[in-house]
């Protein structure tokens, strides 16, 4: 479901943006790139903070920007929701003003319920009277989230919203941004420039480099692509959408299904049934010929090779299909050449850890 | 011990600051505000042009004033045209007068609030639904309100201190525009030192006063070298 269609053409200085993209309206798009590559020009053409001499910007049926016929629709007038890196809550109004900053100025009305639920949802409740000044840096985040949603936009634009925390912080709002991610029916496009936040959250996934779009798809997919760099990187990994199938407390262990096989895992407080996402380190697999006999390793997987790239000196890594999905090995040179490992051979993945996503 | 002449005086200078000080926001703002925000060219043309009148004698900018007010001058002709009194040595022309020559000290503080305010809040505003003039008036004035009152006390206790522009244009008639600053001139003048006295006096215990209240009360750091 394409429903959002932005295209925008901009230079200043020696920077160019030039994007042309469809993305679906549900879920969380991430926009990823280093600085300089173009994600928050990106998402300020996108709120119209930022105005794109070119650009055509549809979110769903609306129309806010089509340089064709001369439209721009002011920022005020788009019923979005913006989170800035900083979370730029105004210092002169309390928590709870600064929640109703945005209502005020709003036609619709809006049922009490839905606003606890919010303050509950982000962990607020407590924080109503405070001025931003006597906020912690995630508590800040967390209003200025709130602020954002409170008015039931089309849209959710959050820029970095979690790179001016220190890791402690991170670790308290990604919660928060999870539950969100659940619990959300608007699309929100996500601009980072962390893997870790990409692997957490993500469901589209778009790689920008100066300005450019280099890849755009399904997270898993992107993930996995050797031609790009997430595959590369010491910290590359896939991410799995799983189902909780069985507990095996004796061990503290669950076990979960995915499409090519059963996966054990740490024990998951959760009830059977529960879809899960996690992620598995291309550090943390290795590849043999045979199904290891006697091995500590519990999971252990049939699996086909898709391709395999030399990358650093000594390195390899290895595109593997288990059932339909995708996987990476990171392994060195030595043992590819051991092994004889050609794409289309069928081997037995070992997975030495998994991480759960949410 | 102060003669009703001298309390008219007082109180005219009251007048002529107060309705000064008003006009100079009402026109300071929005050049502030554009000062502090434009990429245009011709910003450095206007910044020197409203500021002026800090570095010129005011007896410079009196005398300039006098003769485009007169008969002859470019001002003097639009009044004359358009039927009004001619402005020299009146009330009215007193008034512009001021507002020309306190301008700066109302234009600088506004737009070194506005510059450092930055953008950042009022992006904020515009994603939550605030249109330009909401974003100023619910924004921009709570967040910049120190200037603004450094802005209205710095241009109101500068308009009391005039004295060359007064002289040149507002002459010395009483009620109209013999103010408190002419009024001492005057007393001196006539050897009536004891007069002098309480009303110079007077000007130093508001002006420490009105200072007292900016840098403790109100916790402002106006950098007067910096504006003067």
């Amino acid at each position: 479901m394409n429903a959002i269609t932005a295209r925008f053409e901009l230079t200043y200085g020696d920077f160019t943006l030039a994007v042309d993209l469809q993305l679906p309206n549900t879920g969380v798009t991430v926009l990823f790139g280093a600085s300089g590559s173009g994600k928050t020009t990106l998402l300020r053409c996108i709120a119209g903070l930022q105005k794109a001499p070119l650009g055509y910007l549809q979110i769903n049926d609306l129309l806010w920007q089509d340089s064709t016929q001369n439209l721009f629709l002011p920022t005020h007038q788009r019923n979005l929701g913006y989170v800035f890196q900083e979370a730029n809550l105004f210092p002169h109004l309390t928590v709870k003003e600064n929640l109703n900053f945005g209502l005020k100025r709003q036609r619709q009305a809006h049922k009490p319920t839905e606003f606890k639920d919010l303050l509950e949802l982000l962990g607020i409740e407590h924080l109503l009277k405070r001025l931003p000044e006597r906020l912690s840096g995630g508590e800040r985040q967390r209003v200025a989230i709130a602020r954002a949603l409170v008015l039931k936009p089309d849209i959710l634009l959050m820029d970095e919203p979690l790179a001016a925390l220190d890791f402690k912080r991170k670790q308290e709002i990604l919660p928060f941004l999870t539950r969100l991610h659940q619990q959300l029916a608007i699309p929100v496009l996500y601009v980072t420039h962390s893997q870790q936040e990409v692997a957490q959250l993500a469901d589209t996934l778009v790689i920008m480099e100066q300005g450019r779009v280099l890849a755009t798809g399904d997270v898993a997919d992107t993930l996995t692509r050797l031609d790009m760099p997430f595959s590369k990187d010491k910290e590359a990994s896939t991410v799995w959408h799983v189902t909780l199938i069985e507990h095996e407390t004796e061990y503290h262990l669950s076990r979960v299904i995915t499409t090519g096989g059963v996966l054990n895992l740490p024990y998951i407080e959760a009830p059977l049934g529960t879809a899960l996402r996690i992620q598995i380190y291309a550090r943390d697999v290795s590849i043999a010929l045979a199904p290891p006999q006697a091995s500590s390793i519990l999971n252990i997987l049939p699996a086909t090779i898709l391709a395999l790239t030399p990358e650093m000196p000594g390195q390899c890594v290895v595109q593997l299909r288990i059932g339909s999905d995708t996987l990476l090995a990171h392994i060195t040179q030595k043992s590819a050449h051991l092994l004889g490992l050609k794409p289309d051979m069928t081997v037995y993945v070992q997975i030495k850890g998994t991480s759960l996503l949410n | 011990m102060i003669t009703p002449a001298d309390l008219d005086t007082l109180w005219l200078t009251f007048k002529v600051a107060s309705l000064a000080t008003f006009l100079m926001l009402l026109i300071g703002t929005p050049l502030a505000w554009w000062l502090a925000r434009t990429q245009s060219a011709l910003k450095g043309l206007i910044n020197a042009l409203v500021s002026l009148p800090l570095v010129l004698p005011p007896t410079v900018i009196g005398f300039y004033l006098l003769i485009s007010m007169g008969p002859s001058g470019f001002i003097g002709k639009l009044t004359h045209s358009l039927g009004l009194e001619s402005l020299p040595f009146t009330f009215t022309g007193l008034i512009i007068a001021s507002v020309i020559y306190s301008m700066p000290f109302v234009v600088q503080p506004l737009q070194a609030g506005f510059t450092s305010l930055g953008e950042q809040p009022l992006e904020a505003a515009a994603t939550l639904r605030a249109g330009p003039l909401d974003r100023f008036f619910n924004v921009v004035v709570p967040l910049t309100k120190p200037s603004f009152l450094t802005a209205a006390i710095l241009g109101f206790t500068h308009t009391v201190g005039e004295f060359g522009v007064v002289l040149m244009i507002g002459g010395n008639i009483p009620d109209k525009t013999r103010v408190v600053s002419v009024q001492i001139y005057n007393h001196v003048e006539a050897l009536e030192y004891t007069e002098a006295h309480v009303l110079a006096g007077c000007l130093v215990l508001f002006s420490f006063v009105v200072l007292l209240i900016l840098y403790t009360v109100l916790k402002t750091q106006p950098n007067l070298q910096q504006i003067k």
